[in-house]
């Protein structure tokens, strides 16, 4: 899959930041920087890592920046960040 | 009806904490063209995960003659929204055109019919068109006015007083009430002059409307102490639909209350005052 850098979210209050580069080797890496980290830092990982393999994405660096974000923006940010980077949309033109 | 930008996602979790009556996602104006896709996959995202209650949840589309209007109806579609409000309509056929959309989308899902429309009205065309974008469509739910819009394209300017929007409005409550859906006022969007938005509430509700968009959870309180109805008017309405239904029993459809001849149009009239108390928390539906 091609890949370009990519990014989508913000860093307010209740969003998250998804930046999402090639990879430097194979799998998923995740870096995460949260102010809730210590309590819900594996589920935020869990869900981006789950978001960008259904969206069929195996290698990348992601860098996650998130302020408080609920799993639906997680998801959502997530999901842009791979469209935009992957070019594949998820909606029917 | 609270305008919310679709593109925050803090506003989005909070927004129905303040118990506004309905919930308005926004796609369009409040969202950069940039920020479009990311927009329509966080209100998707919203609405398949947050429990917004018994809060009505619209979402306002883009245009569908623009590269947005067509992938917004299918996410929030998808996403199980109640309402789609269609921006600056002026045509019966935009909303034929839209209503042709969200039935491909629920015909793919299987949900066919669940989608309701709105169309706001922020033109001068679309006044002109109002009743026949009102009944465009079994699914029409509600007409609005977009003040805004509307003003620059009769080159007229905003007042306080809202001189300039009197025909528009009037136009709109008569189109919505003829076709039976609701009637919705605009936005007022100076938060720091409260005495000239309750001004504006009463005018409006006395027009006929059904409700009031407003932008910031402070607007709340004012709209919902203005639209419901008074102690007093409660009791004298629960009077006259029971006499109505104690004259309907003994096979009469006129009687008097309290010297006062009650007909139809006055039991319609108190119906409408126990409608609006429920919908205000002030009667419990038991109490009817």
């Amino acid at each position: 899959m091609e890949l370009k850098t990519a990014h989508a979210g913000t860093l307010e209050s209740g969003d998250i930041l998804i930046q999402i580069f090639p990879a430097e080797k194979p799998g998923l890496e995740i870096a995460l920087d949260s102010t809730v980290a210590y309590q819900f830092g594996d589920q935020i990982k869990k869900v981006i890592a789950e978001t960008a393999k259904e969206l069929g994405l195996e290698n990348a660096r992601i860098s996650a920046t998130d302020k408080g974000a609920l799993d639906c923006t997680v998801r959502a940010r997530t999901t842009a960040a791979v469209v935009r980077a992957t070019g594949k949309d998820v909606w029917a033109d | 009806m609270m305008f919310v930008p679709g593109n925050n996602p803090g506003m989005m979790a909070d927004a129905h904490i303040y118990g506004p009556d309905s919930i308005m996602l926004d796609l369009e104006d409040s969202v950069t063209m940039t920020e479009k896709d990311t927009a329509r996959l966080l209100v998707y995202n919203a609405l398949k995960t947050i429990d917004y209650g018994d809060t009505e949840m619209v979402v306002r589309i883009n245009p569908l003659n623009t590269p947005y209007g067509k992938k917004d109806i299918e996410a929030v579609v998808k996403a199980g929204v109640d309402v789609i409000r269609m921006p600056k309509t002026e045509t019966a056929e935009e909303v034929r055109e839209v209503e042709r959309e969200i039935e491909r989308v629920e015909k793919e899902i299987g949900c066919l019919g669940r989608t309701k429309i709105m169309a706001a009205i922020e033109s001068t065309l679309g006044v002109v068109n109002a009743y026949d974008i009102a009944t465009a469509s079994p699914r029409m739910m509600g007409i609005a006015l977009g003040a805004e819009d509307y003003c620059a394209n009769l080159k007229a300017q905003r007042t306080k007083g809202g001189e300039e929007l009197r025909l528009a409005r009037e136009t709109i409550v008569v189109a919505a009430r003829a076709a039976g859906i609701d009637a919705l006022d605009t936005v007022f969007s100076n938060l720091n002059d409260m005495e000239t938005f309750r001004n504006e509430v009463e005018y409006i509700k006395s027009l006929g409307f059904d409700g009031k968009s407003i932008i910031n959870p402070r607007q709340i309180e004012v709209v919902n102490e203005i639209f419901a109805p008074k102690e007093k008017e409660i009791e004298k309405a629960r009077a006259i639909v029971a006499a109505i239904k104690e004259a309907e029993k003994k096979g009469s459809g006129v009687i008097a209350l309290n010297g006062k001849m009650i007909d139809r149009p006055v039991v319609i009239r108190a119906q409408r005052t126990i409608d609006l108390a429920v919908a205000s928390g002030i009667l419990s539906p038991e109490e009817i």
